[in-house]
């Protein structure tokens, strides 16, 4: 197991550039998501990892050796691909003892090692099996056995379950955790669906046209982004532009309660960032006490035991407005058209200025 | 499946009878004795002919050496063109298509310009096995460019580097067994052209099984049928062996279930 480190990391294709001079440490047996749109420049940098691409600048340290130079096969590093990617002419056990097989581990050594992993991931079962005789999730299985089987420094996942069903892709995902921990290997994930690395990693790294904008803890990332597009890409949030005013955010002629607000110089351009969590509502009685907004009720979404509710503010000339999450029973009293007042805690915005 | 129509069968016999109509022909003429007598004569007489065996020895030799030539050299090519310079297909594809637009006997001309060495190729019949190389190169591109496409090659050969293999062992333990359907029409399409071809052996005067059928053609029409239909069977059977041989632990190549 190994620490990773990419230091000044750069590159660059036909003068457009994917990756702008990136720095990233991977603590060892941490396993850490890069998250962001497509074409942020996620996949380039862990193939630069892998050794697949070269960098036109910087280096790649595993364990403190710089392994810039070396090739793929020489890296150790064991690689899972989106696309199931198994050797078809091969049974479940012989595709993962081919990396043992042409690192010349003994045969015996080869088959026992194949069989202790596909028993970790469930297949002990299968191993007899093509790949075609395999679901999508089992094939997926069998390559992370594969990966594991030349006892890889480092595991490299480039987006392992995006071509699997829903629920198939939340079971494997649990697995991959807790294969990860068993192992203790350090993990490099690479996603862009924000569920899928808030719930499964040590720290989650955003990124977009090439730079990383925030490595953190995902509680941490959820709750403090540290800037627009982290707070825009991680999950939902009303989106509220103004001005800051007395420990408040003026947006047209609303004051919206906002204690972040603070943190920023009167006047100041700043963005609100309110979760639908945030925010309860309550039936309109007539008049709008402080601390409180009105607004009519617009669409709602319903998700089982959630249902969130779009809110269109009042007094308010643009169409911008607020979501609030409530429990579904609680959500059917408000019905479309209808007027509510909207609270939330001060402390539940995130201002984060616009400079 | 909806069921062959009475217009359905119609075409096929058609098709049936306007492939295997001159063979059984040939058959028939091949067994003709004369004065309304069949029987195994021309065959018999063809056998006691003493270059037979030799001028089929040479042909089959052919074919293999072409066929491994072909293994050894486009393979390895194509592997690489689609892994590091998919940019070159163009050019792959025009080469490969060359040799159907220029004439044999123009090859034939050129050849001899071209390739005047080494000595110790020069002076056998293997020196067929260069232009036969070409005029394979079309069918066997075709057959394995297929395979290849069917392949997610780039990310197995990414697969096999993560795990520590080189390209020399990527190719002979993934690909190659991968390949096996593309192959095995690669080289039924290549033994096919090499039984047949006449142009190349009789003008660099090598005597192989198809300039052999036509000397015996000249002087003896019956023993030609009968070579023709030995010539055949030859080619068959050594095309179910080929696909018998592919057959055997074949390969699926189709997704997850």
């Amino acid at each position: 197991m190994a620490t990773i480190q990419a230091r000044g990391v750069s590159k660059s294709y036909s003068g457009k550039t994917v990756l702008a001079k990136l720095d990233l440490t991977m603590g060892d047996g941490e396993l850490v998501c890069l998250l962001g749109p497509s074409g942020c420049g996620k996949t380039t940098l862990l193939r630069i990892i892998a050794g697949f691409i070269t960098p036109d600048a910087g280096q790649v340290l595993v364990a403190g050796q710089d392994v810039t130079p070396l090739p793929p096969s020489a890296r150790r590093m064991g690689m899972v691909f989106q696309s199931y990617s198994l050797f078809p002419n091969m049974t479940a056990r012989d595709n993962v003892r081919f990396g043992p097989r042409v690192g010349g581990v003994p045969a015996a050594e080869q088959i026992s090692r194949a069989d202790r992993l596909l028993e970790m991931v469930g297949l002990a079962a299968h191993k007899d099996k093509y790949p075609h005789q395999m679901s999508g999730g089992q094939q997926q299985r069998v390559a992370l056995a594969r990966a594991l089987a030349v006892q890889p420094q480092v595991l490299l996942l480039d987006e392992p379950l995006s071509a699997l069903d829903a629920k198939v892709r939340a079971q494997l995902r649990d697995e991959i955790r807790r294969i990860q921990r068993e192992t203790g290997v350090t993990t490099v994930l690479v996603t862009h669906d924000q569920e899928e690395a808030l719930s499964i990693s040590d720290r989650v790294a955003v990124m977009n046209e090439g730079r990383l904008l925030q490595v953190a803890s995902p509680a941490q990332i959820y709750r403090e982004p540290a800037d627009g597009f982290v707070a825009r890409f991680i999950g939902a949030a009303a989106v509220l532009s103004g001005v800051t005013e007395d420990g408040a955010v003026r947006v047209g002629n609303l004051i919206l309660q906002a204690d972040g607000a603070r943190q920023h110089a009167g006047g100041q351009p700043v963005d609100l960032f309110l979760r639908p969590e945030h925010v309860r509502l309550e039936k309109m009685n007539g008049h709008i006490p402080p601390g409180a907004v009105g607004a009519d009720v617009g669409d709602t979404t319903f998700f089982g035991s959630l249902t969130r509710i779009r809110l269109k503010l009042h007094d308010h000339a643009d169409s911008a407005g607020l979501w609030a999450d409530l429990p579904s029973e609680q959500a059917e009293q408000f019905v479309a058209g209808s007027r509510v007042l909207a609270r939330w805690d001060a402390s539940a915005p995130r201002v984060i200025s616009r400079n | 499946m909806k069921r062959l129509g009475t217009g359905g069968w119609v075409i096929l016999a058609l098709a049936a009878i306007y492939f295997i109509g001159p063979l059984v022909l040939t058959v028939i003429f091949s067994m003709w004795e004369g004065r309304g007598h069949y029987g195994f004569d021309s065959y018999v007489t063809l056998l006691q002919r003493p270059n037979i065996v030799s001028s089929l020895v040479i042909s089959v030799e052919l074919s293999l050496a072409t066929c491994a030539a072909l293994v050894v050299l486009l393979v390895p090519a194509m592997v690489f063109m689609n892994l590091y310079a998919p940019k070159l297909r163009p050019v792959f594809e025009f080469i490969a298509a060359l040799p159907f637009v220029v004439p044999a006997i123009a090859l034939v001309a050129g050849l001899s310009a071209l390739f005047t060495g080494p000595e110790w190729l020069i002076g056998t019949p293997f020196y067929l096995v260069i232009p036969y190389f070409f005029l394979a190169l079309p069918y066997a591109y075709r057959a394995i460019d297929v395979g290849i496409r069917a392949l997610d090659l780039a990310t197995l050969t990414e697969a096999g580097l993560s795990l520590g293999a080189d390209l020399g062992q990527i190719i002979r333990l993934v690909v190659l067994p991968n390949l096996r359907t593309a192959l095995v029409g690669s080289t039924l399409l290549t033994l096919a052209v090499v039984m047949g071809e006449f142009t190349f052996a009789n003008v660099l005067l090598f005597h192989t099984f198809a300039v052999l059928i036509n000397e015996v053609g000249q002087n003896a029409p019956t023993e030609a049928a009968a070579l023709s239909t030995l010539s055949f069977l030859i080619t068959w059977l050594a095309m179910a062996g080929v696909l018998l041989a592919g057959r055997r632990g074949g390969v699926q190549l189709s997704g997850a279930r």
